[in-house]
């Protein structure tokens, strides 16, 4: 790569603006964040953090995230490989709407789930005989997440699979591999990296995720609480330090899925040529 | 085992890759498909694997239809032009993938592995990613791969298309001697003459998805059949003449040429290589052309020297040191060429 | 060149990797009916209930209740607002990360993607812990007369934040796969700064770029959590178009919530129109680049 350091100008100053611009926005309150932390004895952090309705957030909000990511892997599996490797009436239309998760507020499809889902909604009618209630529920929160999240995984997979040549199919015909022996020990090794990557960006994307959620999980504590929701409840009691706590918790999990992706990416690289 | 193309057609559309191809290729021969892009070669080899179906004709391995097995029955090791390794195969997995999709059992897989990673000269490299991996080196494992199911063919697409010179040249001495010892009926497509005269027994060479001609290295290049492959087979001199009673009238010189004894004069093409025309200070009869030289390159093992005749048109030719030496020509300096071996074809069968 | 390609296209589905007839109808009929229910319904559904009460009672809803046309008219300044500071903040991220080395580049690339690892509703708490009335800066501040939290400047800040990396995450691997070579040799040539970054340097990432500013712009249109908390959720003055959604559906008045959520999703869907037509102009310019080189 030809980077020519100083050849070309406007080092210091992008550099400059990008740096104010960080610490302004990114930094200082990262750091207002973690001073206000410090404020609490590690007990009263503990005492925060800790109590049986905050943990029961933090299992709601991983638990269906992660549920919701699961099932974004395996839709978005089929979805781009669907797009990719079929041509059939209407695909760049359904290509085209795969993002539209990405651009709608998660508020309207909050409102729109929570609509669709109560007893005489349009699903609802059907799925409440059933049994199976979405709206003001943990499987409602699922499906939001799973709407949020759809994106990322048919996203991160698409391009893999688009660039997979044909070739290495073929050379394990070759060498005599059904069908199915090309799929599990070729094609979805290849896939996997992009999977978990897919995976964990749908998953930290369902733990923060706020707007969407309470509208159709009715916020119940115990029941349907999410962690973001309490951190907001915290913060309206003016409960500035437990809400501040419970936030470097859900911080330090998203955080953690983030470092995961990267770490993923660094080891796929391995054996990208 | 020997391979029987039979009448084979095969159209993309629009485009025809193969018309009616018909090919023998007998057993432990090692066989050059030799054409420029686009004339069917490829399509002709992915034909033999199965990776492509033809629109009519056959393909007959030892006597027996294999036109309607798919590719992963044929058992045919094929060799891509990019090598399609699994990329997140170790090599020695790589190796190894086609008998484990059989089954294999594990210790006979360890063992055949590492003879072919032997063979390949690549012991000790088994556990390595492919990324890890220089180009020749990646061009073995993938031979080891194709090697190891014990296919009844081998093929090669573009073998050593993708690799630089130097590598280009011991690959090609091994993949020869290679041969000799496996003694597996192998078929390669290739764009470069040089390599497939230096590797082949056997040089098939197609243009437009026709076979223009097939024999031994010697025999094509000694005698070419069609004027594309006298084009094809390294540099050659055109020279546009008339033809009549035995004799090619080129410029001012007369060459013998006793396949066409009728009076009635014709147009016709003669091609002269750069290496079969002497140079001589003086006139030699009526066989030598009057030139003026306009250009020497002196390095390397022939020296080229490229020449004007008096009525404007080019002409190549090669010196070797010696004849160099004793000649000494330099730009601007007046000789005389006389062709020494002179091929020459009649416009109806030349048309590029 | 012809026909290779032709051939590459035919083995991609061609004799090894097709998949039999009922399996690709099966498959292609799950991925309709997970798109249709996920996706199409959904946005079926904002409109059908948003004129649930017909055309004038959807402009009742929209116009008539100033509330309403408060949060529009916040919208449409906060969003623009934010894409603009992301805008510059992208090019010139973009600008040093690709262009330079420096020490702690890596670190800087990884900061860039922290604001997709903080949940919104964390982001706003942050912003008011630093300005808000309780906050390290929010009383200095308010002295000064300026007021951050409950105030446009809060909603201002929280949505830049969340929507920080868009369009440095666009330009960066697009720049970096461009090379630096024609700008450096505008330079030898004795380009100016700005004669660089107007010739050379913005022609050739204007698609990337106008792409970024898309995605950016319909994420700063939605943001909710950190808006949320920001905000105060003051009718008329601090509420935006997604909180104005919350707020109505909270007051049970759904026809008034789903004609606010229709005219957000009318936005993403042109967003959606937008994008798509981008890619497709772009895939065009680039095929017909492709048949120039290769000709």
């Amino acid at each position: 790569m030809a980077k020519s350091p100083r050849v070309l100008p406007g080092f210091e100053i992008s550099l400059g603006y990008t740096l104010t611009v960080l610490t302004l926005l990114l930094v200082l309150p990262l750091v207002a964040c973690l001073f206000k932390a410090a404020t609490l004895t590690p007990a009263e952090f503990l005492g925060a953090v800790w109590t049986k309705r905050a943990v029961a957030t933090y299992m709601l909000s991983f638990g269906a995230s992660a549920v919701a990511a699961l099932i974004n892997v395996l839709i978005g599996l089929l979805l781009a490989w669907v797009l990719v490797r079929y041509d059939f009436y209407g695909r760049r239309f359904l290509d085209a709407l795969i993002d539209l998760p990405f651009a709608l507020p998660t508020a309207v499809a909050g409102l729109v789930y929570s609509a669709l889902l109560v007893k005489n909604g349009w699903y609802g009618q059907f799925l409440v005989p059933l049994g199976i209630q979405g709206a003001y529920s943990r499987l409602g929160i699922v499906i939001v997440l799973v709407f949020v999240g759809l994106p990322f995984v048919v996203r991160t997979v698409q391009p893999v699979l688009e660039s997979l040549e044909g070739e290495a199919e073929e050379a394990a015909a070759m060498l005599g591999a059904s069908r199915w022996q090309t799929m599990w020990r070729v094609l979805f090794p290849a896939l996997q990296p992009s999977l978990m990557t897919g995976f964990a960006l749908s998953f930290a994307r369902g733990l923060g995720e706020y707007g969407s959620v309470i509208f159709i999980s009715g916020n119940m504590p115990f029941k349907t609480e999410i962690a973001p929701f309490l951190i907001v409840a915290r913060l309206e009691q003016f409960a500035y330090a437990e809400a501040t706590a419970i936030a470097i918790v859900l911080m330090g999990m998203s955080l953690a899925s983030l470092a995961l992706v990267n770490w993923l990416e660094r080891r796929s690289r391995r054996y990208a040529s | 085992m020997s391979i029987s193309i039979r009448n084979v057609s095969k159209r993309f559309g629009a485009f025809t890759a193969l018309n009616n191809v018909s090919l023998e290729v007998g057993s432990g021969s090692l066989l050059a498909l030799l054409g420029p892009s686009g004339s069917g070669k490829t399509t002709l080899l992915r034909i033999i694997a199965g990776l492509e179906q033809a629109d009519t004709g056959s393909i007959h391995v030892q006597d027996s239809d294999v036109s309607q097995l798919s590719a992963r029955e044929r058992e045919v090791g094929f060799v891509f032009q990019h090598y399609a390794l699994f990329k997140h195969m170790s090599v020695f997995e790589n190796v190894a993938f086609g008998m484990r999709v059989r089954h294999t059992p594990n210790d006979e897989v360890q063992t055949r592995v590492n003879e072919l990673l032997h063979l390949v000269r690549l012991e000790g490299l088994g556990s390595r990613y492919p990324s890890e991996l220089s180009g020749g080196q990646r061009q073995r494992v993938a031979l080891a791969r194709a090697l190891a199911v014990k296919p009844r063919l081998l093929l090669l697409d573009e073998p050593f298309g993708a690799l630089d010179a130097k590598v280009r040249q011991e690959l090609r001495t091994w993949l020869r001697r290679l041969h000799e010892e496996m003694h597996v009926t192998t078929v390669f497509v290739t764009h470069d003459q040089e390599e497939a005269f230096e590797v082949a027994d056997q040089v098939v060479v197609m243009r437009q998805g026709n076979i223009e001609q097939a024999g031994s290295p010697q025999d094509v290049f000694d005698h070419p059949a069609t004027p594309f492959v006298m084009d094809f087979l390294g540099h050659v001199n055109v020279f546009h003449g008339r033809l009549e009673a035995g004799q090619m009238h080129l410029g001012g010189i007369a060459v013998e040429y006793p396949e066409y004894q009728q009076t009635e004069s014709r147009d016709a093409t003669a091609y002269v290589r750069p290496h079969e025309v002497e140079l001589h200070r003086s006139p030699q009869g009526d066989t030598s052309l009057s030139v003026r030289v306009v250009h020497v390159n002196p390095a390397g093992p022939v020296i080229r020297v490229r020449l004007l005749s008096a009525a404007g048109a080019a002409l190549n030719v090669d010196l070797s040191p010696g004849q160099y030496g004793e000649l000494k020509v330099r730009p601007g300096e007046d000789l005389y060429a006389t062709p020494k071996r002179v091929r020459v074809f009649l416009p109806d069968d030349y048309s590029i | 060149m012809h026909p290779s390609g032709v051939r590459t296209k035919k083995s991609a589905g061609g004799l090894v990797a097709d998949e039999p007839l009922w399996l690709r109808v099966l498959l292609i009929g799950a991925a309709y009916a997970v798109i249709g229910l996920l996706i199409l319904v959904p946005v079926a559904y904002v409109f059908v209930q948003a004129f649930a009460e017909g055309w004038q009672g959807y402009v009742k809803n929209l116009w008539h209740d100033p509330d309403t046309r408060h949060s529009i008219f916040l919208t449409l300044t906060v969003a623009p607002l934010a894409v603009l500071l992301n805008t510059v903040f992208g090019l010139a991220a973009a600008w040093t990360i690709t262009r330079f080395k420096f020490p702690g580049r890596t670190l800087l690339v990884t900061l860039l993607d922290v604001p997709f690892a903080i949940s919104p509703v964390v982001v706003g708490l942050m912003f008011v812990l630093l300005f808000g009335m309780q906050g390290y800066l929010g009383p200095s501040l308010r002295q000064m007369g300026i007021k951050v939290i409950f105030a446009w400047p809060g909603l201002l800040l929280a949505t830049t934040f969340v929507t920080l990396p868009f369009v440095a995450r666009e330009l960066i691997p697009l720049m970096e796969s461009l090379g630096s070579e024609e700008e450096v040799a505008a330079v030898s040539l004795g380009a100016s700064p700005w004669q660089l970054f107007w010739r050379i340097t913005l022609p050739n990432i204007k698609w990337g770029l106008v792409y970024g500013i898309i995605q950016c712009h319909a994420r700063a249109i939605g943001e909710f959590g950190a808006v949320y908390v920001v905000s105060g959720r003051i009718a008329g003055e601090t509420d935006t178009m997604p909180l104005r959604v919350e707020k109505l559906f909270q007051e049970y008045n759904n026809p008034g919530s789903f004609a606010v959520a229709s005219l957000l999703t009318l936005m993403a869907l042109v967003t959606l129109a937008g994008k798509y037509m981008l890619e497709r102009y772009i895939a065009q310019q680039m095929a017909a680049t492709r048949e120039n080189t290769e000709s």
